[in-house]
């Protein structure tokens, strides 16, 4: 008896923008020019947001802050196509995914300033607090969306985890989950190539991260993370399909941390200065500001003028931030139960 | 009063609740076809259907993180855990996302959720399969542990537990599932943080939880013959623990025994020591003393096994002890 192929697949890689600005048009999604300008100002806004983070922490005002330089495209393109009644469960780098959402800046500031308080979400926004332990929240979004089924709700979860996530049983138990139960949850992954100082081909001997998902009986993609139109289109046709019923899609956004792990690491210790300069070529807003200005969407005024907005929307929002009154003692016994207990009730004499 | 098995008490408070609550639903490993490895969840999937009785991949972390995710967004999971020894792969679901989702969230969400399920030793299941975990548990601000010796107590105990909007490990008794006891008839529930008062007497106060209250009130029995009265105090809920039953109860006899099935050392009989030693030093009259599992993994064969779990020769002499006889 001959031996029998039983299943075989290709992992599909989407490309629209190039690094040089140009466009395959067959692939285009279709953006007015209003929304490729919000796009590029999101991705202005949400650079100048992490800019200012740093800073920030240099300073001694914000506590270890994981940075998203280099990531924009992936997280603005991906959120751009969430609606609100959609959930979303993110890790701890996607501040550009807030920014997209209309998340209160001075929050982000506020929570990464030591204050949780920053993640009370506003009413109309269905996002749940951020996640440090690596890729605990990819479970939390197939309980979600397994609820929305049970409640016959049509919306999509999504969750955001990275490379080094990949390896956790988390991510394995909740793939396995949506593919038996078809759920609807688009998982993304932010492939930032390093995992503090693992690089992705030490990460797993997979060659892609996207294939992980035939594995689990549903559909895995790659797309460039740096082409924002890319990430858009992906993502888009994933939450639709979600929000169908069709089941789970794994998007694999190839995309590259240009900073260190966080504020607390030095990736010049680890990895090679030409790696980190090849990839400032494919500079995710480098790229859409070159497609812009050949669309003559881009002009260097409207550049000062979105730079300028940009900083103000800042500058606001660290005042604000840094006027509210720290957390009173109080606090943390109240938020620990539904009510808090006999014993925590005497601690809470001592404030 | 009618006579029910501890297991068919437990089968009818999630059965009420189902019926009550249409945000309440059952997953776990064998739950639905199986009907329950233990059979606890006999005849619910026929009445609730494949939606809300979710049998599942052999995944404990992810079933119990899905169960958190779908807590969050407004349904009452309880999860079944095959045995609660099989919660050890689910750690970090519950106690880093279960028991503190509210409290790092600034109270914006709450987990309504019950983990519920088998733990302790029975017969010969060896090491990994025999353990007493609710030390863990108590240790970790956030969850409340409950644990039922007898029907009455399972039943409204889990019907509170599945009302409850925290997250709840409600560990059960292997053992204990073909035991009976009178239920009273109807809706009825027992509220969490309320201890109870399984004998009244006036010589030794025994604080015994779960399999052990049995044990204790087998000792009882057996001293009330000697003219020894025990008073037994059943925590029902160890965190958070109803330390006003146990402390009226100790001013009373001055002698206290804590029986439990888990280690002796960093045991839960640790902490009730504790808080009797602090708050009702000036009452007792001989050092409390504990009679707990040895410290050693559970031995597999029958023999190693019974010398390594609390009996009643070992409760007999505590109390003894205590009272300075012989």
């Amino acid at each position: 008896m001959p031996e029998k192929i039983l299943e075989s697949f290709e992992i599909r890689r989407l490309e629209i923008l190039d690094p040089k600005g140009e466009v395959d048009e067959s692939l285009m999604p279709s953006l007015s020019a209003d929304e490729i300008k919000k796009m590029y100002e999101l991705l202005i806004l949400s650079r100048t947001f992490d800019q200012r983070a740093i800073d920030l922490q240099r300073e001694g005002r914000l506590g270890t802050y994981a940075s998203i330089l280099g990531q924009e495209a992936t997280q603005v393109g991906s959120a751009f196509t969430i609606k609100k009644s959609d959930w979303i469960f993110p890790s701890f780098r996607e501040m550009g995914v807030y920014m997209t959402l209309g998340y209160p800046i001075h929050q982000l500031y506020q929570y990464w300033a030591g204050d949780e308080r920053g993640l009370k979400a506003p009413k109309d926004l269905n996002i749940f607090p951020i996640c440090v332990p690596i890729g605990t929240q990819m479970l939390h979004a197939a309980g979600a969306a397994m609820a929305a089924k049970y409640k016959r709700d049509p919306i999509a979860v999504i969750t955001y985890f990275g490379d080094g996530a990949t390896s956790e049983g988390d991510f394995h138990e909740a793939f396995n989950m949506a593919g038996v139960f078809k759920l609807p949850v688009v998982f993304i992954c932010q492939n930032n190539h390093w995992a503090i100082s693992l690089p992705r081909e030490r990460q797993t001997a997979a060659k892609t991260l996207a294939q992980k998902a035939y594995a689990y009986g549903f559909e895995g993609i790659q797309l460039d993370g740096n082409d924002i139109f890319a990430v858009y289109k992906g993502t888009k046709d994933a939450i639709e399909k979600a929000r169908r019923g069709e089941g789970p899609v794994f998007i694999e956004c190839v995309t590259y941390r240009m900073s260190s792990h966080t504020t607390a690491d030095d990736a010049t210790r680890y990895r090679s200065k030409e790696e980190v300069e090849m990839w400032k070529l494919k500079d995710p807003i480098l790229r859409l500001k070159l497609f812009m200005e050949r669309k003559g969407l881009w002009t260097e005024p409207y550049q000062k003028e979105i730079e300028e907005r940009s900083r103000q929307i800042i500058d606001e929002a660290v005042k604000v931030a840094e006027s509210v009154e720290p957390p009173h003692p109080e606090d943390m016994f109240t938020y620990t139960y539904a009510k808090p207990t006999f014993r925590q009730l005497k601690q809470m004499e001592d404030f | 009063m009618p006579v029910i098995t501890y297991r068919e008490a437990l089968n009818q408070a999630l059965r009420e609740e189902m019926r009550r609550d249409e945000r309440v639903f059952l997953m776990g490993e064998e739950v639905g076809l199986y009907q329950g490895a233990y059979k606890v969840s006999q005849g619910l999937l026929e009445e609730f259907g494949e939606k809300r009785v979710i049998d599942t991949p052999i995944t404990e972390e992810a079933f119990t993180g899905v169960g958190v995710g779908a807590a969050m967004v407004g349904l009452r999971p309880v999860i079944e855990m095959m045995t609660f020894n099989f919660s050890i792969v689910a750690m970090d679901q519950i106690v880093n996302s279960a028991a503190k989702i509210r409290y790092m969230s600034g109270g914006q969400f709450k987990i309504p959720m019950v983990i519920r399920g088998p733990g302790g030793a029975a017969h010969s299941l060896a090491a990994q399969h025999s353990q007493s975990l609710e030390a863990w548990f108590c240790y970790v601000p956030g969850l409340k542990v409950v644990m039922p010796g007898v029907p009455k107590d399972a039943k409204g105990l889990l019907k509170s537990a599945i009302r409850d909007d925290n997250p709840v490990i409600f560990i059960e008794g292997e053992l204990l599932y073909g035991t009976k006891g009178e239920v009273p008839e109807g809706e009825y529930t027992i509220p969490l943080g309320k201890a109870d008062i399984k004998r009244k007497g006036s010589d030794v106060t025994i604080i015994a939880y779960s399999k052990m209250v049995l044990l204790a009130m087998e000792a009882a029995e057996e001293l009330a013959k000697e003219g020894i009265e025990v008073e037994i105090v059943d925590p029902l809920t160890l965190k958070p623990l109803d330390e006003t039953t146990i402390l009226n109860s100790v001013r009373k006899t001055n002698r206290v025994v804590i029986v439990e099935e888990g280690w002796e050392f960093g045991g839960f009989g640790a902490q009730i020591a504790e808080i009797i030693y602090r708050k009702a030093f000036d009452y007792i009259d001989a050092p409390i003393e504990r009679v707990a599992a040895r410290n050693v993994p559970m031995p597999y064969a029958k023999n190693l096994e019974m010398a390594t779990i609390p009996n009643k020769a070992r409760v007999i002499e505590a109390v003894k002890k205590v009272l300075y006889f012989d």
